[in-house]
């Protein structure tokens, strides 16, 4: 796109100028929220000053702003990632490269790293020539640059420029990739680790062979083991592109040895990179190695490497070479696991409860029921609430495999003795987890098995499980429907308002509160409104408030003419109530709901 | 008597990785950095209240802005990085110089007021022109609600990603740049708070390793955790402690021996640990004895209950290496401070005060002596002003000179030979900047 240089600097007049102007002396206004906006709307500016001027003008002057706050500068960074048509097309978007590598040296990593994102962005646009002329001078700028900031930028470089240079750049840019390597600041080091992976991509086998893992052994045995553990990644990247027979070679001396590392992060790192790791080495390496590797892992003296690896269980099974899937998970794997379902961390067992309902797809009915199903038991049973929750979310796969009848012998008398448990937090965890097991069980078997409970809860003594209840109550009809409400749970609720305790029936308008916006207005005005009015007469003044904001909210739901026949009078009588705050809920009603 | 105000008074001394600057923290919670001038004198660079003092409505506790202490950043970028702590909060500060101003703007003139309208016919992009140089301190970060008691410690990792901090009781470790959240790594707090037995007084990182890092305890302890080997670090690797003679155990015994500062030794192969009244060297490689002790005043053995009764017996002294890692230096009374040649044993006790430090003048060494007096300058022990402590020394990491801090004045000694020149004749350089 061309632009019109003279179309906004002409003298067309103050109007069209005025918005512009206002925006550019804002990029120096004291209040940080003002310059920001201006820097985020730095298209609309250089498209009025027109690409000469944001050239030679507006560039140099976002070249110098790099004093500005954090908030600003990233903004910056990331609008000159698509600046190229404001500064004239692809031929001029060297002239982006100075505010970029400005940007590229500040001190914030964000700022940085999004610099360099917008950098590399913007070199897909320079021509091949360009590229060698302007992008890839930076790029070396960068690498020897005095500050370990400057550096780290220039390792997230070389990737772009490589494949599109000649030959001669491309030995000097991977001779600085090598420098940086070995920089004498951990923090290049780092950085450099962590783009190793993406700059073997982009190199030719051979260079791979030759080059890079030299550096890749280097870093792996690098004396920080923050350096060390980005090694690992780099790692599986290299894996996968060398063929299978230079694996063994080249890349799996460093790896096992990253597995045993005395260092638990990178131990960790191999564990959390595992299944990445499986697919680069392929099944037979998988096998010899990976599957002792994995053993180890899930025994690990540090229970952060443990709750990784535990977390990978379920993926590594179904990765396994389906020809010996089964003997390696029966002997080698599940061994381990019975072992971590009772761990003494609670994170370890957390893991592994979020996974292992998933081995049953994979091992079958027999396997689940004889060898899992008895580890479900223990964690459903877990003290810790995440473990249970992380089962109970996750019945549905199990479901699949063993049916439901099988389920509900084994596990639901857990679930119930859990629901009944004295301590009330118990019970109120269990409410919670209750909508979820309705969506994974289906409607017939809840109402069979589960519904009694839920109704039960509506009269305990402890107000938090009744108010969790009626909360429970709504998630189920938003499940189940209008009309499942309306045949199992609005007659029961119901009848609670002739209940003798008054507690039980304040929570009848409580769960009509909760429950009249999922049933609708049929239901509402139908079932739920006469039985409203009528606990207006209650000799209980906080039922009778409690009737009054019931009736303010229910209110939206009814049709007016339910609201001015039957409403209207009903809070016209409770605003005369003897009681004050059964007449200031009744008369709030009446003015929220315009009735007066 | 001049008057010194509390909140003057230097609680904190920190050269930065290079020698060119360095910072002090105050009990006002101000923080001054110096700039070594190309002729050798530190000027003042800049000065800002990095700690205001809060109070925690929670505990109904005040808390104090005093800066217990400041570590520099290794360097990023022609800016500088230190962060301070006061009790609970950790800061991290940007110190940045500004030599350019923007310049012109469409609807106002410099001077703010408003153009006509009429007369703006284009657009003006500002332009950025030289000024006098502006030095600006901005915070950067704040490292805040992470310690329930007070934060003796703060220390950079070797990684330069990572820093603790450790309080009486535990010590975490953060990210430099995430702020919201810390991991905790090691922990003393007993389930039952009679049973606490021990606290933390300080605790450092390796200079080289980024896995290790030392903390001492009041017990006199001081363990070494290998941060490889598990994520808490409660099960230290190793454990620096000397036996004591029990012939020689008193009721002041586990009061004099806290540590009062630990620090590694450039080459890392050392620790250096302070307690009341000695300094000793410990080789990483072997923990049931240190390699070395030195006594700073041993001639106040004897005075501990009314050290006791007066509270001293709890002043936390600092220690220092210098360059080379060939000389000790740690603060004592009376303004004095000593410093212990390792090779030659030589030790000297000097005195920095307003009386003896003129701009040029060069140290007399000071002698303590019990009983009688053998020479004129000598002092008796019993007139040791014990009100005068130097608690706070920094060694400069490359040459000789060296930041003492004594009350409300900061001393800046250097060496009065070029680098081969005898530690123990200090030329004065600046006088007090307060």
């Amino acid at each position: 796109t061309k632009l019109d240089d003279s179309k906004m600097a002409g003298a067309e007049g103050d109007d069209s100028l005025y918005p512009i102007a206002v925006l550019i002396d804002e990029l120096r206004n004291e209040d940080v929220q003002l310059r920001l906006n201006s820097i985020k709307k730095l298209s609309t500016i250089a498209l009025a000053l027109g690409v000469e001027r944001t050239r030679t003008e507006l560039l140099p002057f976002l070249t110098d702003t790099i004093y500005d706050e954090d908030e600003v500068l990233l903004a910056l960074a990331e609008q000159l990632g698509s600046f190229t048509v404001l500064v004239g097309g692809p031929e001029f978007v060297h002239n982006l490269l100075p505010p970029l590598e400005s940007l590229a040296t500040v001190e914030e990593t964000v700022v940085r790293d999004k610099a360099v994102e917008s950098l590399r962005k913007i070199s897909q646009e320079h021509s091949p020539v360009d590229l060698e002329v302007h992008f890839v001078p930076l790029v070396k700028r960068l690498a020897s640059g005095d500050w370990f900031t400057s550096r780290t930028s220039a390792c997230g470089l070389f990737s772009v420029c490589y494949p599109r240079v000649s030959s001669t750049v491309k030995a000097e840019i991977r001779q600085h990739f090598r420098t940086l390597c070995s920089d004498d600041t951990p923090m290049v080091r780092r950085a450099a680790a962590s783009k190793l992976g993406e700059f073997a991509k982009v190199l030719e086998l051979d260079y791979v062979k030759s080059d890079i893992i030299p550096l890749f052994t280097a870093l792996a045995s690098d004396e920080q083991d923050s350096v060390r553990l980005l090694a690992v990644e780099a790692g599986v990247s290299i894996a996968t592109l060398l063929p299978q027979e230079d694996l063994e070679a080249l890349v799996m001396p460093t790896l096992r040895q990253a597995a045993e590392d005395k260092s638990w992060r990178v131990r960790y790192m191999v564990a959390d990179k595992f299944s990445e790791l499986q697919k680069a080495v392929g099944p037979e390496i998988t096998k010899t190695d990976l599957v002792p590797a994995f053993q180890n892992l899930l025994k690990d003296c540090e229970a952060e490497v443990r709750a990784a690896a535990a977390n990978k269980v379920k993926v590594f099974c179904e990765n396994l070479p389906e020809d010996s899937r089964e003997t390696i998970i029966m002997t080698h794997i599940l061994p381990c696991v019975k072992e971590l379902v009772s761990d003494t961390n609670q994170h370890v067992k957390s893991a592994l409860a979020s996974v292992i309902m998933g081995l049953s797809t994979i091992l079958g009915k027999d396997n689940t029921v004889e060898h899992l199903l008895p580890l479900f038991l223990v964690q459903l049973k877990d003290e810790c609430p995440e473990v249970r929750l992380n089962i109970i979310s996750n019945l549905d796969c199990v479901n699949e495999v063993i049916g439901i009848r099988q389920l509900s012998q084994s596990l639901l008398p857990a679930i119930v003795e859990l629901a009944e448990d004295a301590k009330w937090r118990v019970r109120l965890a269990i409410i919670e987890y209750m909508p979820l097991l309705a969506g994974q069980l289906g409607v017939e078997f809840f109402d069979e098995k589960l519904n009694s409970l839920c109704m039960a809860w509506l009269i305990d003594h402890v107000f938090a499980i009744r108010e969790a209840a009626t909360c429970n109550l709504m998630k189920l009809v938003e499940k189940f429907g209008a009309e499942w409400a309306q045949n199992t749970i609005v007659p029961k609720v119901l009848g609670m308002a002739n209940d003798s305790n008054y507690l039980h029936r304040m929570t009848t308008l409580f769960c009509i509160n909760a429950l009249s916006g999922v049933c609708g207005q049929e239901i509402t005005t139908k079932h739920m409104l006469p039985v409203v009015l009528k606990m207006s007469t209650d000799q209980v003044a906080n039922v009778r408030f409690n009737v009054a904001r019931c009736l303010q909210k229910i209110g939206p739901v009814l049709d007016s003419s339910a609201l001015q026949a039957e409403v209207k009078p009903v809070l016209e009588k409770l605003a005369t109530d003897q009681d004050m705050d059964v007449k200031y809920f009744a008369l709030e009603a009446i003015s929220v709901l315009a009735l007066a | 008597f001049p008057i010194i105000l509390k909140s003057d008074v230097i609680s904190t001394v920190e050269f930065n990785q290079t020698g060119e600057f360095l910072a002090t923290g105050d009990k006002g919670g101000r923080v001054v950095i110096f700039q070594r001038e190309p002729q050798g004198e530190y000027n003042v660079y800049s000065t800002f209240q990095s700690h205001e003092p809060e109070f925690d409505y929670l505990k109904s506790l005040e808390i104090e802005e005093k800066i217990n202490k400041i570590r520099w950043l290794p360097p990023h970028n022609p800016a500088h990085f230190l962060l301070t702590t006061n009790d609970k909060t950790v800061k991290l500060w940007k110190v940045s110089e500004r030599d350019k101003r923007a310049e012109g703007y469409n609807l106002r003139d410099e001077e703010g007021r408003l153009k006509d309208l009429s007369t703006i016919t284009t657009l003006q992009v500002p332009v950025l022109r030289p000024m006098d140089l502006l030095v600006e301190a901005s915070p950067r970060r704040v490292f805040a609600n992470a310690h329930a008691y007070h934060i003796n410690s703060i220390s950079v990792n070797s990684d330069c990603e990572t820093y603790l901090s450790a309080d009486d009781l535990r010590i975490n470790l953060w990210h430099l740049n995430i702020t919201d959240r810390s991991f905790n790594i090691v922990d003393l707090k007993p389930e039952n708070m009679e049973d606490l037995s021990e606290v933390i007084t300080v605790a450092e990182f390796h200079p080289h390793h980024c896995h290790l890092l030392a903390f001492s305890s009041s017990t006199g302890t001081t363990r070494l955790c290998d941060m490889r080997a598990r994520a808490l670090c409660d099960q230290h690797a190793k454990l620096f402690e000397e036996a004591v003679d029990p012939s020689r155990r008193s009721f002041f015994s586990e009061i004099v021996s806290s540590v009062s500062d630990v620090k590694f030794s450039h080459s890392g192969r050392y620790l250096l640990t302070r307690d009341y009244l000695t300094v000793k060297v410990w080789d990483l490689n072997m923990e049931n004895k240190p390699l070395e002790t030195y006594q700073v005043h041993d001639y106040l053995r004897t005075k501990l209950c009314s050290l006791y009764e007066s509270d001293c017996i709890f002043d936390k002294f600092e220690c220092a290496w210098n360059g080379t890692d060939s000389v000790i230096m740690t603060g004592a009374y009376n303004n004095y401070f000593r410093m212990f040649d390792r090779a030659s044993l030589r030790d000297v006790t000097l005195e920095a005060s307003r009386e003896v430090c003129k701009r040029r003048a060069v140290l007399q060494p000071r002698r303590v002596c019990v009983g009688k007096k053998r020479k004129e300058t000598d002092v008796s022990v019993d007139s040791l002003d014990f009100r005068k402590k130097i608690l706070h020394t920094a060694w400069h990491p490359k040459e000789n000179i060296i930041a003492i801090a004594a009350s409300n004045n900061l001393y800046i000694f250097q060496d009065r030979m070029a680098p081969n020149g005898h530690h123990n004749t200090p030329e004065i350089q600046s006088a007090p900047p307060k």
